[in-house]
């Protein structure tokens, strides 16, 4: 009799199981891909620790802006090197492969690893939410946004003299009043622009 | 001037690190950044807010030590502004930052490459109208690289309290609403259930 109810039992869990199980499966994710993702805010701790890391073994700040103006140095270096020597703000930064350009050459290897290791590397062009917004047909246009608002962005940071990673994280950690202020303005453009983008 | 190679090496390393913890934390995705500025997903805020309160916590206790020192860049009240402004309004258009473009970059988006482009000559426009732009940048002054702490004469540990206890009620308050949110996904809007 005991041999039954065992054997009642067993087939109960067994069910549920595969139940629950498939329910799982069924549930939509709140993110339309599989989660291979961590919390952010373990995400932001270790981000914190590597901030905290290099300053005090290397003495280095985490940003990254910087070496779009690196960048662009080197390769009006290769077409017009007397010109590049001559400018003002390259007498003062010259432009070469520092600690900033090495992180962002870094950053590109990492998120490629991590993306092949979660199965999440795509090839995508315009993405979701674009698509909603403004039509599968909006590559031109794309490419024209993706360029303005790239440069930007990358003009507001140098004459904010930080991003997101230099004022956002490495500045804003280390209280610096300069650093809090160009994160309110960095999100009240941001705001306004989305808003503006996406809402009207 | 330049850094010696051991100081590249570290670069390097830590910019892996960098782009690992970007991807994993879902930040080097387009959709996140905009719902981030369209207020229907906090990961962005989530992420930086917890690597401020953790890294403030170990800079601030290590200060006193020695063991490490402040690299601050000065308020200039003029550039700090209207660069911050320009900065949020390029980030929206774009839908990445500068990090986490090389981090989308990475995972493959295409879009992020040719702002990465973008964002190239941006900079190299910033360089060259640099010797017109010093003077203007100071007209409305520059108070110095100066901290909260220092400006208001207070403890730091009053700020980093401050933040850590405003982190912990807020991830609190997420915490215990989850489960509704879970079944009614409100964030960003375009959701498909994965096919099982």
């Amino acid at each position: 009799m005991n041999y039954r109810i065992y054997r009642q039992l067993a087939g109960v869990v067994a069910a549920s199981t595969a139940g629950v199980a498939q329910a799982a499966s069924e549930l939509p994710t709140p993110y339309p891909y599989p989660e291979p993702a961590w919390s952010p805010y373990i995400a932001g701790g270790l981000i914190g620790l590597l901030v905290l890391t290099t300053l005090v073994l290397a003495g280095k700040k985490l940003g990254a802006s910087s070496a779009y103006s690196d960048g662009s140095g080197m390769i009006g270096r290769l077409v017009a090197p007397r010109h590049i020597a001559s400018i003002p703000y390259f007498q003062n930064n010259k432009p070469m492969i520092g600690w900033t350009f090495m992180l962002v050459i870094g950053t590109i290897i990492g998120s490629f690893i991590a993306a092949s290791t979660g199965g999440e590397l795509t090839g995508t062009y315009l993405q979701d939410m674009w698509v909603a917004r403004f039509g599968p047909d909006s590559g031109g246009l794309r490419t024209l946004v993706a360029l303005a608002g790239g440069a930007l962005m990358a003009y507001g940071a140098r004459m904010a003299g930080g991003c997101t990673s230099g004022h956002g994280i490495s500045g804003t950690l280390q209280l610096a009043v300069g650093s809090w202020i160009a994160v309110i303005c960095f999100f009240l453009g941001g705001i306004a622009s989305a808003m503006l983008m996406y809402r009207l | 001037m330049f850094d010696p190679l051991w100081k590249l090496a570290v670069g390097l390393l830590t910019g892996i690190v960098f782009g690992v913890l970007l991807q994993k934390g879902r930040v080097a995705k387009f959709r996140v950044i905009v719902s981030q500025f369209l207020l229907t997903d906090w990961t962005v805020v989530k992420i930086m807010g917890t690597a401020v309160v953790v890294g403030a916590i170990g800079i601030y206790a290590l200060l006193p030590e020695g063991l490490v020192s402040l690299h601050l860049k000065p308020l200039v009240w003029f550039g700090i502004i209207v660069g911050g402004i320009c900065f949020g309004v390029g980030m929206a258009l774009f839908g990445y930052c500068p990090g986490t473009s090389v981090a989308a970059t990475g995972e493959g988006r295409r879009d992020a490459m040719v702002g990465v482009l973008g964002m190239l000559g941006g900079a190299a426009t910033y360089v060259l109208l640099y010797p017109g732009l010093s003077g203007l940048l100071k007209m409305w002054g520059d108070a110095g690289k100066v901290t909260l702490p220092q400006w208001t004469d207070t403890s730091p540990w009053i700020w980093i309290g401050g933040l850590a206890a405003a982190l912990l009620i807020w991830a609190g308050i997420l915490y215990s609403t989850s489960g509704s949110r879970r079944q009614h996904p409100s964030e960003g809007g375009f959701h498909k259930p994965t096919a099982a």
